[in-house]
């Protein structure tokens, strides 16, 4: 076991060596290539090579009509995902989007794939069956903050810990749009909602930073209005084995309009959106400023008066410490909000792990017989 | 031991029932199992009652930790635990005051004197110590220095005091089986297999047992010992077997006949919990198990793996039946296979979490938001757990529904001698997949997933990967065929009677009913679940007594046996005995307009085959 793994020790579990190995330290993830999301052994029937096969788009528009808003943020997400689909060389029967209950959770309509459209916040629990059964499939939970960080947070946070092989992609719009506008679990303090008319109580989720407290490999944060940096997030968030946390921040123009909109509109968004890369040093507003750690606090640097870059933190997605701090860098004034790939680690995921184990089960007690089973024990014969 | 053996009187009985109770630590439950062992061993037909505190190890001494392990045992027909306790052996004072009105009048109590002392007498709440006064008068008590024999007989092993106080079962199990004469090997082989690598251990487990055998052979206090011949049974193998690990083996049968990958998806809950232990074992038999983090993952889980072509079936009991009644919904709407096994405890809330109940029919019916039939079935012996398991799996892959099967806590633990079937004998289970697209005849190419089969009304299964039928379900209402989204005020009607057609239809699966008894007389009990043995036991005494009696036991109670009206019509009164306030008995009533009677029991505990012989001569008079 590696010394930082943020586990208490464990016994050694019933898996062939190879797999009951942890993964060493983390390493910088493969540029491009295939996700391998599947067993040794479980192949995926062959595919067509996108591009060049002529796969595109158009071929994952399922033929339902969009039912979002006009203007709603999700057309934005959907068109990206859309986009991104040929260039994953994933067959499009290999590819699952379950979802639970809310504005986004109708994605899966939407895509001409396999796809459920579940319960409000169970979408981690049966996109977890589905993988355990089938982890040769390529599965995309799409949730919302309602979804899955109120009634489905339980989900949630145990889909990170077991690092399922799944993306989830978490849209953040901070309301509940569906049921017509209600204070949502990452709404600010104070928010006035039909519910709430003297102004919400609750202190809010910060998203990443309880996808990162419970264990997730893979976290990130993308917006609906910057589609190539999404494309790209997603594009990561897939060829991560194990579970992949996406949260993007997308605009409710009809019950939360612009609730993010310093960050992602064109007049604000150099100055209050920092864009994390790893190894590269943290710099925003154009290069004109940059990010460096005071002791254990961010402090925003002039690169253009006393400050150079080499004075800026370099990112390190592989530092869990560095992730969860960056990541607290939550609507602050004085600081710009993070985007990109926080963290991102290598761990046994756990739908190939379970197939291990049984793979490793037949190795040492070979196919068994229901015959066999029925006979096994005390037995005895009453002769006619 | 035949050289040892003194002069005894041996009283041949036709069966008997004996009680171990003491402390949950006292080992009772293994003592238990072993007699019933030893018991098979010797042929007998026997039914057996473990009754458990719900706390794992509640304070020494006390009532509430008090943990009993009932067997009634015979040469004749055995088809319950027994009304009344022939031998209760009570390891202290709180086990012979909880157990002592299970005791027949003339009853014998083998009593641990060494445990009746004060402080054990207050935990237990008696004032006076009963061994002193006149209070167990009616029955004969024998006394046993148990903890001192066993002290004895180990001093000269190397042995701590509690490892040696602990083994003071064993003495006990020696005991009863020279008491009724029961063979020892069983226990001999099963202690040497146990202790195996603690060869110390072993001996001295090995020595009490035989101590306790010779005491029963050496102590004047016995003056009878008594035999219980061999039953006459089916001939054929047998093994003794609990509901439990009969209702997992038949879930392995589906998985084996089908060719189906099973995924059980469950969260630890008593008393099912036991369903999840036994499975996880058999990861070599196409079963896949996934301990959830709630209720609702789990059976989330499972629907996420029917999705996927697996078949998924979740395991709960009352509880957690309810926590999952949104996804059974869902699996309804998207016309899913799967299986929900609930082993149904004593309610409401967490209620008795260890004793048994049939309280959660009316939700396991009808538990669910909007029109959302589906299909029922219920387990009524051990071994009956196999085949009803198996029936449950390949009904709802046959219809493409969720079924619920019901078992209860008594069911699940109690074991029975079981005649090991052949698998050959089972009903073939055919799973399919569609592979190719199903358009109507002249349409262009297209997968309709709601599609139905005419005869069954199931839509087609397609799996994820299959090329061609990529298509989107869920919980929103569908258009019938397409499977699309659909507000249609029309489709929505249709499909609610389409969906409640398709579960009518079951109705073809269910073979004739078998009448125990007579045919058509003076008064039918109709059953379900655990009670059967209760009522063909009493069926068979208020026979004797002249009276024209029949019952019909239901494994499936929705839809019903196409028979059971006309079997109704066949008696002048009709009684329906259930282990909750009157569930089965309501929707008997209004199906058939008759006034059917009831009797309900709700005290945690099976019936007595007495109590429903009383109702039914009460009727009857
Ligand atoms: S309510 Fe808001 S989130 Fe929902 S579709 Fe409309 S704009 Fe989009």
């Amino acid at each position: 076991m590696s010394e930082n793994n943020n586990q208490p020790k464990g016994k050694p579990v019933s898996l062939p060596p190879r797999a009951a190995k942890p993964a060493g330290p983390p390493k910088m993830p493969p540029s491009t290539g295939k996700k391998p999301s599947g067993p040794p052994g479980v192949t995926l029937p062959p595919g067509k090579k996108t591009a060049k096969s002529g796969v595109t788009r158009k071929d994952f528009v399922s033929d339902q009509d969009i039912r979002w808003c006009p203007g709603c943020g999700d057309y934005a997400i959907l068109a990206t995902v859309q986009r991104l689909m040929p260039e994953l060389n994933v067959p499009r029967e290999n590819t699952v989007f379950i979802s639970g209950i809310g504005c986004s959770s109708r994605f899966p309509y939407y895509m001409n794939t396999y796809g459920m459209h579940s319960i409000h916040g169970r979408a981690p629990a049966i996109a977890t069956g589905l993988k355990a059964s089938r982890p040769e499939l390529d599965v995309w939970i799409v949730t919302g903050d309602g979804d899955s960080l109120s009634i489905g947070g339980n989900h949630l946070i145990h889909l990170l810990r077991r690092n399922v092989n799944v993306q989830l992609l978490l849209f953040n719009n901070q309301i509940y749009g569906l049921t017509k506008g209600q204070y949502s679990p990452t709404s600010e303090i104070g928010k006035v909602t039909k519910s709430t008319p003297y102004g919400s109580l609750d202190h809010p989720f910060n998203p990443a930073s309880v996808a990162l407290g419970a264990d997730a490999t893979f976290v990130a944060r993308s917006m609906d209005r910057d589609p190539k940096h999404l494309k790209e997030v997603l594009k990561a968030s897939h060829t991560h084995v194990g579970a992949s946390f996406v949260e993007i921040y997308q605009n409710c123009n009809i019950f939360n309009d612009g609730a993010f909109f310093d960050f992602t509109e064109k007049e604000s968004k150099p100055r209050r959106a920092l864009l994390c890369e790893h190894g590269k040093p943290l710099t925003f507003d154009n290069d004109k400023k940059g990010l460096r750690l005071d002791g254990y606090r961010f402090e925003a640097i002039d690169l253009e008066g006393d400050w150079s870059i080499d004075d800026c933190l370099i990112y390190d997605e592989t530092n869990r410490g560095l992730a969860g701090a960056i990541t607290r860098i939550f609507f602050d004034e004085a600081l710009p909000q993070p985007f990109g790939i926080f963290y991102r680690e290598e761990r046994p995921n756990y739908d190939r792990q379970l197939h291990d184990q049984i793979d490793y089960v037949l190795s040492k007690r070979g196919e068994g017989s229901l015959a066999d089973l029925l006979h096994q024990g005390d037995t005895w014969v009453i002769e006619e | 031991m035949s050289d040892t053996t003194r002069e005894k009187k041996i009283e041949v009985l036709s069966d008997a029932t004996i009680l171990f109770a003491g402390d949950s630590g006292d080992g009772m439950q293994l003592t238990g199992s072993q007699f019933t062992l030893a018991t098979a061993y010797a042929r007998n037909d026997l039914s057996t009652l473990p009754d458990f505190p719900a706390e794992i190890r509640a304070p020494a001494g006390t009532t509430y930790g008090v943990s009993g392990f009932q067997l009634h045992f015979g040469s004749v027909n055995i088809k319950t635990p027994g009304d009344e306790v022939d031998l209760l052996v009570a390891m202290n004072p709180a086990a012979l005051k909880v157990n002592l009105g299970r005791l027949n009048p003339e009853g014998t109590i083998i009593v641990n004197i060494d445990a009746f002392e004060k402080r054990n007498l207050d935990l237990a709440g008696y004032d006076a110590n009963p061994l002193d006064d006149d209070s167990l008068q009616a029955f004969r008590v024998i006394r046993v220095k148990l903890t001192t024999l066993t002290r004895e007989a180990l001093k000269d092993f190397d042995l701590g005091q509690k490892e040696v106080d602990r083994s003071k079962n064993m003495f006990a199990l020696g005991l009863a089986l020279w008491l009724y004469s029961r063979p020892v090997e069983p226990a001999h082989e099963w202690l040497e297999q146990k202790f195996g690598k603690k060869p110390e251990i072993l001996k001295a487990n090995l020595h009490l047992l035989s101590k306790g055998f010779h005491y029963g052979e050496t102590t004047e206090q016995f003056l009878v010992q008594y035999d219980v011949r061999p039953a006459k049974l089916p001939p054929g193998k047998y093994r003794a077997i609990r509901g439990v690990q009969a209702l997992a083996m038949g879930i392995v049968a589906a998985a084996e006949k089908s060719g189906l990958q099973i995924f059980y998806g469950s969260y630890p809950i008593t008393p099912a919990s036991d369903l999840l232990h036994e499975l996880s074992r058999y990861k070599n038999y196409n079963i896949t198990t996934f301990q959830a983090e709630d209720e609702i993952a789990a059976v989330g889980a499972a629907l996420g793996a029917s999705f996927g072509g697996t078949l998924g079936i979740t395991g709960t009991s009352g509880p957690g039946l309810a926590l999952k009644a949104e996804t059974m919904g869902l699996g309804l709407m998207t016309e899913l296979p799967m299986v929900v096994v609930n082993v149904q405890r004593g309610g409401p809330s967490t209620g008795l979490p260890t004793k048994t109940e049939q309280s959660d029919l009316l939700q396991a019916l009808y538990g669910r938001n909007g029109e959302a039939p589906l299909p029922v079935l219920a387990t009524s012996t051990p071994g009956d757990c196999f085949e009803t398991a198996y029936e449950a799996c390949r009904i709802a892959v046959k219809y493409m529904t969720p079924v619920i099967l019901l078992s209860d806590g008594y069911l699940a633990n109690s074991s029975e001698p079981w005649l090991i079937p052949d698998p050959d004998d089972l009903q073939p289970f055919n799973a399919e997949f569609i592979t190719k697209t199903n358009e109507l005849e002249g349409s262009e190419a297209a997968f309709l997933p709601y599609r139905r089969n005419e005869e069954t009304l199931a839509r087609p299964w397609a799996k994820p990967g299959t090329k061609g039928l990529e298509h989107r379900i869920g919980g929103l209402e569908k258009e019938d065929v397409t499977g699309n989204v659909s507000y249609d005020p029309e489709n929505h009607q249709h499909m609610t009677r389409i969906r409640a057609e398709k579960v009518a239809r079951v109705k073809a699966e269910i073979p004739p009913l078998t009448v125990y008894g007579d045919p058509k007389g003076q008064l039918l009990v109709v059953g379900w679940g655990s009670t059967r043995g209760s009522i063909e036991s009493a069926v068979d005494r208020v026979r004797k007594k002249g009276f024209t009696v029949g019952a019909v036991h239901l494994r499936h109670l929705n839809p019903m046996a196409p028979d059971l009206g006309s079997i109704l019509s066949s008696f002048d009164h009709g009684l329906v005995p259930e282990l909750n306030d009157g569930q089965l008995v309501r929707i008997l009533r209004s199906d058939f307009l008759l006034p059917l009677h009831s009797l309900c029991k709700t005290a945690g505990l099976p019936f007595k085959a007495s109590e429903i012989v009383a109702r039914i001569e009460e009727i009857l008079s």
